[in-house]
Order: structure tokens, then C-alpha cells, then sequence
């Protein structure tokens, strides 16, 4: 059922498979962008408070997406502080509570890799007198495939949560409706082969895009890996 | 490579802000119950609104209670549930403009087919929620403050029982939607109270089937009203307006009453 | 250069490491560092490059107290080199780039020197031992250092890359490169030191001309080293 939904390509179908996809990846480079440099930065310097913010780091990794949901839905509703920029229900909110979900996992995975990788090149860099950014650029360049793999966890837990996105969301067919809310739905309707459908199509796309960085270094390490 | 990789992201990115701004043109927000969603009764109704007045509406279907505080916190434009008190509430405390009954469909209790309270073609509905209490029989409550759980609870405070002290023995608040309730009535063979709509969409009855019906005190009425503006700034009172004033018209009533499923008419229009 | 070293000292958990050595390096060419193992041969050389901040004492150069400014103009090879995860070619790239002097001439100029020019595109990780330590030799050279500091570079190499490692550092000595070299390579010493700088227990045991040293070295310690005896 879910290749025979996968192969008539319903126009539905591929509207969610679309968002799905639009909103987990705008919010993994997010959460790059941010927890990257972040982990990068916990791993190389030594600053007050560096501890608790390595504990805090961990511990959000385990944040239950309700919960950020809730709190993005508090500040994004009309009544909230952020009220007036209009995004609650809207593909934006659901990005940014993805975002909040997924940087703590970036930052913390990648922060334990660039740190022993930063333990390896520590010494050489300080001989070559190499300064900080150039540094922390060549951990995150070097640690490339590695950091993939933190990517990928990233993604794979944005695509599959439901959660954040249903609260933030609304679930509205046609504007914010992603395949696990979509899940949900038909969860709740009864309908459990459909439902059962639409999660092996989840289970596929994340096959797909997994499959695709796979290939993506295999080929990259060709060029330059070590 | 890289750039390719980059350029991607930041078409993401711009497609994600450009349906953001999609959504706030000419536009409005519903907040409405998952009986009437899952139904498809938006389905039916929403395109055809959309035709006489090129107004896009999207629904945000949750629970009746917490459909309310969402209107409350200003998140929605125009509310459609159903619990009269509580609707009745939302307006007089300033939140709601005006509550104009829309239609009605009934409540019915669905059951297994071995029925151990032998509650099948029992006329009352105080009676069969008795002879459950009295067998032991297992039933699942939405304990979610939604429409039909205050209705459920209305129900039991009518029959003089307390469900609450056997709350987890027979008595099961599942604190979850409607769908999702009858999912669990279903795997534990329970009882469960539901609006006739969802029941007829449920896909996963199993041997289940409706087992009380037709009591008066079953009715099930539905409202609709405009978030106030002068509690909510945003609210687009012009479009919501337009809105429930095309549903409340003869052209938005007759579509009511048209929508079916099986050849079962869902919902019955009766605005005055 | 000249080198002062006054006083330096290195204590760590209480443990004095390196134990107020004092000395004086002029001598242009190759000195070599030599001590049993952990005699703090290794430690004496981070401290003289600045890499590990000394307990108490000084090392200055042509008068110069260290500091990174001092750094940027000196380079070391250490024994494990830790090169980068990309390719051997990348790897002077990134070397040149740190310093402002990125040219493709230039790099492979030095990628000739060790002997890798056919070897730029492979990555350095898959390197066998002795290229790896020959990529790490250029790229230390690409600074065009005033000293360069070794330490142990050629223990465990093919006797293939030790005789060009030794090459390459009699050039760069010749064409008056200060270099400073730990080595337990009693033959490696004799071979490249110009003056040998004996430690024990943390202590300059003996500082004299290589010529001398190995005629007859003035300690008892050094002389036991040379004999092949364990001393505790």
C-alpha cells in the first residue's frame, strides 16, 4: 500500500512529502548554522560556566517535543510576546520549533567530536601559530563526515517527530499538514492501514535521504579523506 | 559541490517564508473540534466557501476545550464546537462576539459486540450508563475536557453515578481525542461515548457497533461565533464575519445538510 | 638565536619535571637533545618552543622572551605528526594559508623537497609512516622558520625516509637554519649533531661540541648512555 501510494504520486501525498521534507531540512541547516559553531566552541575553549553549559547541552538533546511546542506556541500565539509577527500555524513555526528541538543535538554530538579531534590538533596548531577561527574552521572542515552522521541524527529526529509540529502547526491540510501529523490524523480516524502506509513512506524518504549522504561521502572521501 | 548544497538550503528557506506569507493573504483561522474535521465536513464545506468568496480557511481541529483556550489566547478567528455552556462562557467573559447555534448531530454509545451490560436497544441513555457501571463493564472516556467529554460527564451527573472513585478499574479516561479513544475502546473492548460523525468516518471498528441512540439527552448542538476584536486586534473580523455568515444563509445551511457519508446525512442545519 | 635559558623549571603534581636548566645555545647548526627516556628531553623542547608555560625561569631568544610572536617564526615536528584530514598537498596549503603565504609554487617547491611530489593528491592519513613524517617536515619548513625543533621524528621510520629526513635537515642547517633535535639514536647524533646537550632527571648533565662528546663525554651519566648501561 505504501509503494502503491508512493507510485500513483497523489498530489496530496506529495504536497506533505514536500513540506515534510522543506520544513525538517530548512530546520537541520538551521540547527547547523547554530549548534555547529556552538559545539565547535565548546569543544575549544576552557570559560566559566563551560561545564554547566556541556550538562545543559546534553540534557536538551532529551527535550520532549511536546514541550517545545508548547513553549513555541506560548511565545508565537497572538496573545503571546511574539504575537505580531503572524507565524503561529505557518510552516515558520514549525521550522523554528524544530530548530529549538535539533540545535541541542547538533551542538552536543558534534561538540564530543570536535573535541577529540581538537585534542589531537591542538598542539600542532598552537606550534603553527594557527588562529582561532582558522582553527575551529579546520576542525569543522576535517570533521566533516563525522559531523554528516550528527546531521543525519538531527534529521532523522525532525522528520519523525510530531509532537512540536502538531501543536505549532495546527496540522491544517494543505498549509502545515507533514507526514507524521498526517499520521496522527489517520491515527485518529481509524484508519490504521493508511496510517501504516504513511509511515512506511516516512520510513522510506528517511531511507532515501540517509542512502543519499551515504553516497554523498563515499564520494566526497574520495577526493580528500583520510 | 558546497555551493550547490548551500544554494538548496537557502531556496528552502525562501520557499518556507513565502508560504508564510501565502497564509496571511485573505485568509482566516478556524478553531473547531476533530468530530467535525474528521468527519470531512470541512472538506465539503471550505471549497465551496471558498468559490463565493475567495476567502481561504484553515482548520485547526482539537478538542473542544482546548479549541476555547486557543480562541482565548487570540489564535483562531472564528470558533466552531460544541458545548454550549462553555461556548455561552467564551462570549460573556468578552472573548466571543455573538453564538449563533449551527447545526446538530446526536451523541451514541458504541460497544463491543458481546455488550456484557447488555446495554444493546436500551431507550435511555441514563439506564445503559448504569447497567455499565454496574457490570464493570470496561469504558473509555476522553478525559480531555472536550465537548464530548463535558457531555459524558453531564451524562453520568444525569444518571446519578460518579465514574471518577473507578477511574482506573472499569472506568478509563484516555485523555486524548475522539479518534484516538474509540482506538483504545476498540483494543480493550470498552465502551465509549462518541458523536455520530466520527463514529460513521471510524475506519478501525472492528466488531464494534452503536449500541444506545436516539435519547433526547444525546443531542448534540453545534456553535459558531467570531473571536472578539475588541479583545483580539488580529483577528480578521471582516473574513470570519463572512464566514459564519455564509454558513448561518440558506446556501451555507443546505451544504450542511448535503454533506454524507454512505448515504448518511452528518450534520443537521438549524440556525435560526 | 642566540639562546638564554635561565632557571627553567617545570613542576607538575609536585613533580619537578624540568629542574632549573640553565644554558646557553649559540652554536649555529644542529643541536641534539639527548637523555634517557624521561629525562624530560620532550618537555625541555615544548617549553623552549612555548608550547607548555614553564613553572619558573626563562628562555629567551636573541634577547626576546617567549611569546607567540617569538612561535611564529620557529616550527616543530613532533614524533607522531598530526596532520589534517585531507590531502597531502591540502596539508601545506593550509600550513601556507596560516601564514599569509599561500602560493601552489611554493608548496610543491617543498613537496619536492621530502620527496611527495607524486604523492600531493593522496590524503595524508593514508600516507605510510615515513611519508607522513616527510609531509610533516615540509609542512614545518613552509614557514621558512629561523629554529625548528624535532622531536624524535625518525623512531620507527624506514631507513629510506630517515636517510632523506637527515638530508633535508643538513640543508636547512646549512643554510642556517638553528635546529634542535631529540634523539636516543646514538648513531643519528653522531651523524647530525654539531653540539649535544645531555639531560638527566630533568637536568643538563652535560653540554659540549658533538666532537668532543663522543671522544669522551664528561659525565659519568652520558658516558654509561653511550656504553649502552642502564643508569636509574
Amino acid at each position: 500500500m505504501a509503494f502503491g501510494l508512493l507510485a500513483t504520486a497523489d498530489a496530496d501525498l506529495m504536497e506533505i512529502i514536500g513540506l515534510s521534507l522543506r520544513v525538517s531540512l530548512t530546520a537541520l541547516l538551521i540547527s547547523c548554522l547554530i549548534g555547529l559553531p556552538l559545539g565547535a566552541l565548546v569543544a575549544t575553549c576552557r570559560f566559566r560556566g563551560r561545564s554547566a553549559l556541556l550538562v545543559l547541552m546534553n540534557a536538551l538533546m532529551g527535550l520532549p517535543p511536546v514541550v517545545v511546542g508548547l513553549i513555541v506556541y506560548l511565545y508565537l500565539s497572538r496573545s503571546g510576546p511574539l504575537g505580531w509577527m503572524q507565524l503561529l500555524y505557518t510552516p515558520t513555526a514549525m521550522i523554528i520549533a524544530q530548530t529549538i528541538l535539533i540545535t541541542p543535538i547538533i551542538a552536543a554530538l558534534s561538540r564530543q567530536i570536535l573535541e577529540d579531534m581538537h585534542e589531537e590538533y591542538s598542539e600542532q596548531f598552537r606550534s603553527m601559530n594557527v588562529p582561532w577561527r582558522a582553527e575551529i574552521a579546520a576542525l569543522l572542515w576535517d570533521g566533516r563526515f563525522s559531523l554528516m552522521t550528527v546531521a543525519l541524527a538531527g534529521f532523522g529526529r525532525s522528520i519523525a517527530e510530531v509532537g512540536a509540529v502538531i501543536i505549532v502547526g495546527g496540522n491544517i491540510d494543505h498549509l502545515t499538514r507533514v507526514m507524521t501529523t498526517a499520521i496522527a490524523l489517520e491515527t485518529s480516524k481509524g484508519d490504521l492501514p493508511l496510517a501504516l502506509a504513511l509511515g512506511l513512506v516516512l520510513l522510506v524518504i528517511a531511507l532515501a535521504v540517509n542512502a543519499l549522504a551515504f553516497v554523498m561521502r563515499q564520494a566526497a572521501s574520495k577526493f580528500a579523506y583520510g | 559541490m558546497r555551493l550547490n548544497v548551500a544554494c538548496m538550503f537557502a531556496g528552502l528557506i525562501f520557499s518556507g517564508l513565502t508560504l508564510t506569507v501565502q497564509a496571511q493573504e485573505k485568509s482566516i483561522f478556524i478553531q473547531s473540534t476533530t468530530s467535525t474535521a474528521n468527519s470531512g465536513l470541512y472538506d465539503h464545506l471550505l471549497p465551496k466557501f471558498e468559490a463565493a468568496s475567495g476567502i481561504k480557511a484553515h482548520v485547526v481541529a482539537v478538542g473542544t476545550g482546548q479549541a476555547i483556550r486557543n480562541a482565548r489566547n487570540c489564535d483562531g478567528d472564528v470558533l466552531l464546537v460544541h458545548a454550549k455552556a462553555a461556548e455561552e462562557a467564551f462570549v460573556a467573559s468578552g472573548y466571543g462576539v455573538k453564538r449563533f447555534d449551527l447545526m446538530y448531530n446526536d451523541f451514541v454509545i458504541v460497544g463491543p459486540q458481546a455488550d456484557p451490560a447488555k446495554i444493546s436497544g436500551v431507550a435511555e441513555v441514563g439506564t445503559a450508563l448504569k447497567q455499565i457501571a454496574d457490570s464493570g463493564a470496561p469504558f473509555a472516556s476522553r478525559g480531555d475536557d472536550s465537548g464530548t467529554h463535558k457531555k459524558e460527564l453531564a451524562l453520568w451527573k444525569a444518571a446519578g453515578i460518579d465514574p471518577e472513585p473507578a477511574s482506573g478499574s472499569w472506568y478509563r479516561a484516555t485523555g486524548s481525542g475522539m479518534g484516538a479513544t474509540l482506538n483504545v475502546a476498540v483494543g480493550m473492548g470498552a465502551y465509549a461515548l462518541t458523536d455520530r460523525a466520527t463514529w460513521l468516518n471510524f475506519k478501525n471498528k472492528s466488531d464494534f457497533k452503536i449500541l444506545t441512540e436516539g435519547d433526547a439527552a444525546l443531542f448534540n448542538q453545534y456553535g459558531v461565533m467570531l473571536v472578539n476584536p475588541a479583545k483580539c486586534p488580529d483577528v480578521k473580523a471582516e473574513h470570519g464575519q463572512a464566514f459564519i455568515d455564509w454558513l448561518l444563509s440558506p446556501a451555507g445551511q443546505s451544504h450542511i445538510a448535503g454533506h454524507t457519508v454512505g448515504g448518511q446525512q452528518l450534520f443537521f442545519p438549524n440556525a435560526k | 638565536m642566540p639562546l638564554q635559558v635561565d632557571g627553567l623549571t617545570l613542576v607538575i603534581g609536585g613533580e619537578r619535571l624540568i629542574d632549573g636548566i640553565s644554558l646557553t645555545i649559540t652554536e649555529p647548526g644542529i643541536s641534539v637533545v639527548m637523555g634517557f627516556n624521561g629525562a624530560g628531553k620532550s618537555l625541555f623542547l615544548r617549553l623552549l618552543h612555548g608550547l607548555v608555560p614553564q613553572s619558573a625561569g626563562s628562555v629567551h631568544w636573541a634577547g626576546k622572551a617567549n611569546s607567540e610572536d617569538v612561535r611564529r617564526r620557529q616550527a616543530m615536528v613532533f614524533q607522531t605528526p598530526v596532520l589534517l584530514r585531507r590531502s597531502a598537498a591540502a596539508n601545506i596549503d593550509f600550513a601556507l594559508k596560516v601564514q599569509g603565504l599561500g602560493s601552489a609554487r611554493r608548496r610543491d617547491e617543498l613537496l619536492e623537497l621530502v620527496g611527495l611530489s607524486g604523492l600531493a593528491d593522496r590524503p595524508a592519513r593514508l600516507l605510510s609512516g615515513g611519508e607522513q613524517q616527510r609531509l610533516a617536515l615540509a609542512r614545518a619548513l613552509s614557514c621558512r622558520p629561523e629554529v625548528l625543533f624535532l622531536d624524535e621524528p625518525t623512531a620507527n621510520l624506514d631507513p629510506a625516509s630517515v636517510a632523506l629526513i637527515e638530508e633535508t635537515l643538513n640543508g636547512a642547517a646549512a643554510d642556517g637554519m638553528k635546529i634542535i633535535f631529540v634523539t636516543h639514536d646514538v648513531g643519528q647524533a653522531r651523524r647530525l649533531g654539531a653540539e649535544i646537550v645531555f639531560l638527566h632527571h630533568g637536568k643538563v648533565e652535560e653540554q659540549s661540541p658533538a666532537s668532543a662528546f663522543f671522544a669522551k663525554p664528561a659525565s659519568s651519566v652520558a658516558q654509561a648512555y653511550l656504553e649502552g648501561r642502564i643508569v636509574i
